[in-house]
């Protein structure tokens, strides 16, 4: 084992290299099962999702940081969730709604818009924060051991606080309108989980990959307008042809809004082969993400 | 009866050069597959470089083992895989208890929180629950001594506060196996005494530590066992007095320093000791007296050099570029070349500091090495006694009050 080390691929796959779960030398066999195995990088998922949930308190710490720090030294503080939207909402219609005239499904223009925001506010934010989360804490990463995915999980989940405040000036314009809130809003929070497994998805992607090529920051705010107009925010679906709307629902964004729309107003319809559609590649980004992030994770102390 | 915690088998770690220094822009990847098209998926051999090379150890429980060697040397690295931080090319290893690393003293903290959120941030970072940190809350903050401020942001405390408050929070974790990294070198003189006896606390209550320093005291008085790593493997391993007393006289014996590092076996010259020649005393790298000093670099000189260009600098711990000089032209010959700096005074605050040395050629970079031991100064501290007044320099000065003639201002 000695010798050979010189000729190693940097990515080895050594046999001196136990794989884990290989069972322990005989030789002064230890009285307990080792805490953990070191051993270098290999092919295969280890996914280790114990080890993510016994590092829970940190993660509870991570995003009462996030939180924390995000209304610390801003004037107005939590009143910039609701603006956000709600500015957002005022803009849209005004050009899509009073000017565009686009259709509503019946709705008033600003519930119809704020319907969508409330989601795409959260997820954009979700999506960006996540991204930057392993470059910004790099000291951290460079300096402790805790299991990496806890960090865009944490700028996922901190981002539903300021969801949660957005929410209560959308009551607001609920009352204001006089819509009442139908039985559909009891399905909201699985379209909630759609968007946060879809944020932290992505997030798990780009957070890695930023992590190597720092240029990931620049394509964000690009990325980010382009998916925008590709999902259902300043639109509703049924505006894209019968025969392109499977494709329309490649995009998982576009089952959480419709799902947001539906659920929070009862109005339109269900979307029912749509959601299929974006729960479906929601979880294969998702599931995809975590294998890449956890190859990547090996090295992202190294890199970053 | 004793057990093993670590059972570490021919663990390794290559880096690509230059990887640890920075991230890649997609730029410089399509740079270099515009250069050389084939070597892309094909890395050369000569950008790699083993960090840590074969290393296989064994450690006890209970057992507090000192890990010394040059800067660079792979003792980082060590303290990394075993971590879990960074994962390694090679080899494998077994651990057996949980592991606490202190690679650097307040990782986490954040300036915008104060002082009692820092510490439940940095303890759930180092990996103390909320009940633990809670329970201990009135035992860390007395240690670090900043009660009075602690719910006054970070951002206003002065560095040596913040360092405290972070000792407090690392000092007070329990861990099974603890790694160690050079932390004890940060504070005054007074708060590193402080630190130490609370690291022989720790180790007398049966836990296995692995401690990374430069200050051969801290050694002696703390470990049993010390492992000295060179190039990346272990060059000796042993008792303490045995290891550490070689390990001395291979750093203050020019030539009695078989040992060279594995990257430069082709270099032209190189920096192998330095001292402070000037007061003598047993301790070349304290400076115990306030008063003038003299510090010698010794470059050894393999092939001529004509026209070098020799840079020195001093940094504090914090890595705060303190003085810095460049000597141009020089012609180097072949064998041992002594640079001598003399100084009026050193007038520093008491703590660890490091001269960082370089030799440039026509052709570049020929040697740059940061000097190991640190330097250390201990000289009697003058200044204010709240640490947030202390600054940087340490300046006897004197302070004479008298009725001067020009006190007949006019009043407006």
């Amino acid at each position: 084992m000695t010798e050979k080390s010189e000729d190693m691929p940097q990515v080895a796959t050594v046999d001196s290299a136990p794989s884990v779960g290989a069972s322990l030398p005989a030789s002064a066999p230890p009285l307990q099962q080792p805490f953990y195995r070191i051993a270098p990088p290999e092919g295969f998922l280890d996914l280790n999702l114990r080890e993510v949930w016994d590092y829970k308190g940190l993660l509870y710490f991570l995003v009462w940081r996030d939180i924390k720090i995000r209304y610390k030294q801003t004037a107005i503080g939590a009143a910039w969730a609701i603006i956000q939207p709600f500015m957002t909402m005022v803009v849209f219609s005004l050009f899509f709604g009073k000017l565009a005239r686009m259709p509503s499904e019946g709705l008033p223009y600003p519930i119809f818009y704020y319907t969508a925001l409330l989601p795409w506010t959260y997820f954009s934010g979700a999506l960006q924060n996540a991204t930057n989360t392993i470059v910004e804490n790099q000291r951290v990463v460079t300096k402790v051991y805790f299991p990496r995915v806890i960090l865009p999980l944490s700028a996922v989940l901190s981002g539903l606080l300021d969801l949660g405040i957005s929410f209560l000036m959308f009551i607001v314009l609920m009352l204001y309108y006089r819509i009442h809130f139908a039985w559909t809003i009891l399905l909201l929070p699985s379209f909630l989980l759609l968007a946060v497994a879809t944020a932290l998805g992505v997030g798990l992607w780009l957070s890695a990959l930023n992590a190597i090529y720092r240029d990931v920051r620049y394509v964000m705010p690009f990325l980010l307008q382009l998916w925008m107009f590709a999902s259902p925010v300043a639109y509703p679906s049924s505006l894209v042809p019968e025969r392109w709307r499977w494709l329309f629902g490649l995009n998982p964004m576009t089952g959480v809004i419709e799902g947001f729309r539906w659920a929070l107003t009862g109005h339109g319809k269900p979307p029912g082969g749509l959601l299929l559609a974006s729960m479906g590649i929601a979880a294969v980004i998702f599931c995809a993400g975590l294998v890449y992030f956890q190859k990547m994770e090996t090295t992202i102390a190294d890199v970053v | 009866m004793s057990s093993t915690v670590i059972r570490a088998e021919g663990l390794g770690k290559q880096y690509r050069v230059g990887e640890r220094e920075g991230y890649l822009a997609l730029r410089d990847i399509l740079m270099r597959a515009l250069r050389s098209p084939l070597k892309v998926f094909r890395p050369a051999q000569s950008e790699l470089m083993w960090a840590l090379r074969d290393v296989s150890l064994q450690v006890e429980h209970g057992e507090v083992i000192g890990i010394i060697g040059r800067n660079g040397s792979g003792k980082t690295t060590l303290l990394k895989i075993l971590s879990r931080i960074t994962r390694p090319t090679t080899g494998s290893a077994e651990v057996y208890g949980s592991v606490r690393t202190l690679l650097e003293v307040g990782t986490g903290f954040h300036p915008e929180l104060t002082g009692r959120e820092n510490m439940y941030l940095s303890g759930a970072i180092l990996g103390m629950s909320r009940r633990e940190i809670e329970r201990k809350f009135d035992t860390i903050v007395a240690f670090s001594g900043v009660e009075r401020f602690i719910d006054t942001p970070l951002k206003h405390y002065s560095t040596g506060m913040q360092m405290r408050l972070a000792f407090a929070v690392a000092a007070h974790l329990e861990p099974d196996i603890l790694l160690v990294d050079e932390v004890l070198a940060v504070g005054d003189l007074e708060f590193q005494k402080k630190c130490l006896g609370k690291m022989e606390e720790v180790s007398g209550s049966g836990r296995t530590i692995l401690f990374v320093s430069h200050q051969m005291n801290q050694i002696r008085r703390l470990c049993k066992r010390v492992l000295w790593l060179e190039g990346g493997e272990i060059y000796k391993s042993g008792p303490t007095a045995a290891v550490l007393g070689e390990y001395e006289s291979a750093l203050t014996t020019p030539n009695g320093n078989a040992v060279r590092r594995a990257r430069q076996v082709n270099a032209k010259a190189r920096f192998v000791r330095w001292r402070i020649v000037e007061p003598a005393s047993k301790q070349e790298n304290v400076v115990a007296v306030s008063g003038s000093i003299t510090v010698q670099f010794s470059l050894e000189v393999y092939t001529s050099v004509q026209r070098g260009h020799h840079g020195i600098a001093l940094f504090d711990n914090d890595g705060q570029l303190l003085w810095g000089r460049a000597a141009e032209n020089l012609d180097l010959p072949i064998g041992v070349t002594e640079l001598a700096y003399s100084f009026p005074m050193m007038p520093l605050r008491p703590g660890v500091y490091t001269w960082r040395v370089t030799l440039y050629d026509e052709n570049g970079l020929v040697d740059r090495w940061d000097g190991v031991p640190e330097m250390i100064i201990a000289t009697e501290n003058y200044q204010h006694s709240r640490d947030e007044w202390c600054g940087i320099l340490n300046v006897p000065s004197r302070l004479d009050v008298r009725q001067s003639d020009s006190h007949r201002v006019n009043r407006p």
